[in-house]
């Protein structure tokens, strides 16, 4: 699907900018990146792969609901 | 040696005579200076373009084209060569326009051969609401003072009676044909625009990697190489597929997602394939080179890459594609294939824009389209950084219109995903 950025979804009512940059900006590294991937043709799990985009190696791969779960409690900790 | 020595029918008959030995180099292997009016970074198709057009149309002859590589040695010199004005959104279609009309006068005002071909591009519909789209699009390209011609089956049958009618997944229902799209030699024009530049004064410069884009004070002020910090008065971002890379240098993040794109050519065969063929449906287009070999290609491999070369899945779909359209090239072997990387926009357009900071230009976002906007993209670029004034052709290439959501040319409808177009 593209960049793994793309689950940090701004609020409804955010600064244009910020939804210009989630919808369009791309960091689009030569190297290691994170992605958002979709498994089509078999159990339609959303991954989050980290990938190396200059030898096509996959280093790392997690379920994508694990990684927003983590990432929710990370900032509710943060906000408390 | 000789850098200006024109191509005429007398030289060559003269130089047959006197064994070819009076031949010179077409351009000079230039090393880099102090400081210039322009810096070009990118010795593509595009850069090389740019940095001709600066010097014909604009007298702005103190110009570098920085290469980290050799000249011609990115998509320039990896793409299947189709050049068309086949586009419909406002913005998109007169500019191809331009670009195709500039295509026709290339040769002559280069003095070089580019072996542009006009052979007709042939587009395949396969609905009565492809048939519907077509027409719209036919439409749109006449409106633009374009040619487009709707094939029925019948006279399609007569000029590709080769293709496979009535595959069950895609029956052929008629083609959209622009007579005047057609191929050109990829490396021709590279070394055609070199040679130009050259001979006005522009320096090319090889081996010289980019590392770094000099700022003060919001304002542009030279730039750092492999070979040295160059200083300049405007810079110039030309880089393609690594476009990204070069402007962060500038502290920028740009709307771009780097791609890889393969291309196939088969061994070379006697004349059989007259047009270039777009199957859009099976993501498959195919032209037979002036040496033989079948050209063609198909899509991304859909994921982010830098790596130019691809993997077996997208050499498997193309390969099926063609075996559906056209069975009988399942007899001819592949020889090569390769891989280019694209600068993918999340509309499927470019940008050719002035950037935030005096001075800084930038030119790409040219997904897998832009061999045929060479003359095009270098005429309104060098139009821009002379004059500080959008060329007509060009207005529309902003790069603020992602933010502004003005003016988006998606041709395809496909949406905000930069792999999708
Ligand atoms: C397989 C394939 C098929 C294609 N088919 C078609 C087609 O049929 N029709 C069509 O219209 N288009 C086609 N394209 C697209 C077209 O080739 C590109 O859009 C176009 O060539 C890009 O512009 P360019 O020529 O300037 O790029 P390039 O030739 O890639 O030029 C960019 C240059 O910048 C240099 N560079 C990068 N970073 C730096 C740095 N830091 N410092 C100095 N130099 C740097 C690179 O080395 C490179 O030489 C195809 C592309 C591919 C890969
Ligand atoms: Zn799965």
């Amino acid at each position: 699907m593209g960049a793994a950025s793309m689950m940090e979804r701004p609020a409804a009512n955010a600064p244009i900018e910020e939804w210009d940059a989630y919808l369009h900006l791309r960091d689009n590294p030569d190297g290691v990146t994170r992605e958002l991937w979709y498994h089509e043709y078999g159990c339609g799990a959303w991954l989050v792969v980290t990938r190396n985009t200059l030898t096509h190696e996959v280093i790392k791969c997690e379920l994508a609901e694990k990684v927003a779960a983590k990432a929710a409690k990370k900032t509710a900790g943060a906000a408390s | 040696m000789d850098f200006s020595g024109r191509f005429s029918g007398l030289r060559i008959l003269k130089e047959g005579l006197t064994g070819n030995k009076g031949w010179g180099p077409h351009w000079k292997d230039a090393t880099p200076k102090e400081a210039y009016d322009v810096v070009i970074i990118g010795g593509g198709g595009h850069g090389l373009s740019t940095a001709y057009y600066l010097a014909k149309n604009h007298g702005i002859r103190n110009v570098a084209v920085l290469e980290k590589g050799y000249l011609g040695g990115g998509n320039v010199g990896r793409n299947t060569t189709i050049v068309r004005a086949n586009y419909m959104m406002p913005g998109n279609t007169e500019f191809y326009s331009h670009s195709l009309k500039l295509w026709e006068g290339l040769e002559q005002d280069l003095n070089y051969n580019a072996m542009l071909s006009q052979r007709g591009q042939i587009s395949l519909f396969h609905s009565d609401g492809q048939r519907d789209g077509a027409i719209r699009q036919g439409n749109a390209m006449i409106n633009q003072g374009d040619d487009a011609e709707l094939l029925s089956v019948g006279d399609l049958k007569k000029l590709v009676p080769f293709l496979d009618y009535k595959q069950a997944r895609y029956p052929i229902y008629g083609a959209i044909l622009q007579r005047r799209a057609g191929t050109a030699r990829h490396d021709a024009v590279a070394w055609g625009f070199a040679r130009g530049a050259s001979e006005r004064g522009v320096d090319l410069i090889q081996n010289c990697e980019v590392t770094g884009i000099d700022i003060e004070g919001g304002r542009v002020t030279g730039v750092q190489t492999t070979r040295g910090a160059i200083k300049a008065g405007k810079v110039a971002i030309i880089v393609a597929g690594r476009s990204s890379k070069v402007a962060a240098m500038a502290g920028m993040r740009l709307p771009i997602e780097s791609h890889v794109l393969q291309a196939f050519v088969s061994e070379g065969l006697k004349p059989c394939i007259d047009h270039v063929i777009s199957f859009g449906m099976g993501h498959f287009y195919i032209s037979q080179s002036d040496k033989g070999g079948l050209v063609f290609g198909g899509d991304l491999d859909f994921y982010a890459s830098y790596a130019a070369r691809g993997n077996l899945p997208t050499v498997e779909h193309v390969m099926e594609a063609g075996m559906t359209l056209m069975p009988a090239i399942g007899k001819a072997r592949v020889l090569r294939s390769w891989g280019g990387i694209m600068d993918m926009s999340p509309d499927g357009s470019p940008i050719i824009d002035k950037t935030h900071i005096d001075g800084l230009f930038i030119d790409c976002g040219w997904c897998y389209g832009g061999f045929k906007a060479v003359p095009g993209s270098g005429h309104v670029m060098a139009h821009l950084m002379a004059t500080g004034e959008h060329h007509a052709a060009a207005t529309k290439f902003r790069l603020d219109r992602f933010r502004t959501g003005q003016n988006l040319m998606d041709e395809e409808g496909t949406g905000s995903q930069h792999n999708l177009h």
